[in-house]
């Protein structure tokens, strides 16, 4: 057989069968590999808010391809439309492909019409990190806030996205809240909102 | 005298450690990784040296936790080092086992073959990046981990399924076994 240059001899990403996505690794694999993350662009950056915008970038990369991977696999090819329909999606399908379980909670902000929120009591990337006293609020969860930007925008819906904690009562660890205001011109069209 | 415990199967040892429901996340974590080295040093040269360098700090401290959770105590030559990493390192902490072949004669230099490779899902790499190695981050992980228990190695790609192999092949040659030193310092 002739062979056909060594750059063409692999199959096509594309023409490969989808993973079912079965496979696993150890949390420690994911953990040890996202505290480089941090620690990487922890050295790109001289002040908080760019840290928390790299690992935002990070993240979105992650959602965009989440997005269109579960799109695939989970929904035979259906895209939400619907913004509670796309909310849900990533609150319940996004969040157990990628950490196992359905997010603890998802609200509508009280005080904006635009608001939502989603919260988890241990969010899994915050889960090892402690944030020294110096950084202030940093929030590791920068990382999940832009998984869900990357979800959002990818199907249409373009919104801010931040990570927060709240302090619970009683509990040492405070919760983390990702807060999805999305952009104007969502709320002016009519119809999306149902 | 025999150690205290018979190390874990590689089965067993991955069911005892706590997993990702999922490796999509871990992947296109590590994927993410990438693109920013790519964008931010621009070199392909330099972005492979950036996942050693990361592989290589992971591997100094994932070292630990292998050693606390698979009850191996000391390996007698390399040859058992080998094994080890083969049956359980990979199967711990990525989930997947590789195989140890072609061994020189001196049996300081040999290879791990993976099959799978939980790293490229959906990878493909663009022609402007074929220098990449994109599993860099493996070897590196390899070279600091062995580096903690006194080995020297150096650790070199030679099959690439990205770049059109039929596996991936990792080179490991041992280059130097540092004497313990002792008396141990346990506490500065």
């Amino acid at each position: 057989m002739i062979s056909v240059g060594k750059t063409k001899q692999y199959a096509n990403v594309l023409d490969k069968l989808l993973s079912r996505g079965r496979q696993e690794v150890s949390l420690s694999a994911f953990a040890f590999l996202f505290s480089e993350v941090v620690q990487y662009n922890q050295t790109q950056v001289d002040n908080i808010a760019d840290l928390e915008r790299r690992l935002e970038d990070a993240g979105y990369a992650v959602g965009a391809r989440v997005l269109e991977l579960l799109c695939h696999r989970e929904k035979g090819n259906r895209r939400e439309t619907q913004l509670l329909g796309i909310l849900s999606f990533i609150h319940s399908t996004v969040w157990k492909v990628l950490f196992g379980k359905v997010a603890d909670s998802l609200e509508k902000g009280t005080e904006h019409e635009d608001e939502y929120m989603i919260s988890e009591k241990e969010l899994l990337v915050n889960r090892f990190i402690s944030v020294p006293k110096d950084m202030g609020a940093f929030n590791c969860g920068a990382f999940v806030a832009g998984i869900v930007r990357g979800v959002l925008d990818n199907a249409g819906f373009p919104a801010v996205v931040t990570a927060h904690f709240v302090p619970i009562e009683g509990q040492q660890r405070p919760r983390t809240t990702i807060l999805i205001k999305f952009a104007e011109e969502l709320l002016n069209s009519k119809g999306i909102y149902n | 005298m025999p150690p205290l415990t018979t190390p874990k199967s590689g089965d067993a040892l991955f069911a005892s450690v706590e997993r990702v429901q999922n490796a999509e996340l871990f992947t296109l974590t590590y994927g993410a990784i990438v693109r920013q080295l790519l964008t931010d040093l621009e070199e392909v040269e330099e972005v492979n040296k950036q996942l050693d360098q990361m592989g290589y700090n992971i591997g100094t401290r994932l070292v630990d936790e292998f050693l606390a959770k698979s009850n191996v105590s000391n390996c007698a030559d390399f040859k058992e080092t080998a094994d080890t990493i083969a049956k359980l390192g990979f199967k711990m902490f990525l989930g997947v086992t590789a195989t140890v072949t072609n061994w020189d004669a001196e049996g300081t230099t040999c290879s791990f073959v993976l099959e799978d490779n939980p790293l490229v899902d959906f990878v493909e790499l663009p022609d402007t990046c074929q220098g990449l190695q994109y599993c860099n981050v493996l070897s590196g992980v390899i070279r600091g981990a062995l580096e903690m228990v006194s080995m020297k190695t150096e650790v070199t790609w030679v099959r690439d399924m990205l770049r059109g192999d039929d596996a991936y092949e990792m080179r490991v040659k041992l280059t130097k076994q540092v004497p313990e030193e002792y008396p141990y310092k346990d506490d500065d």
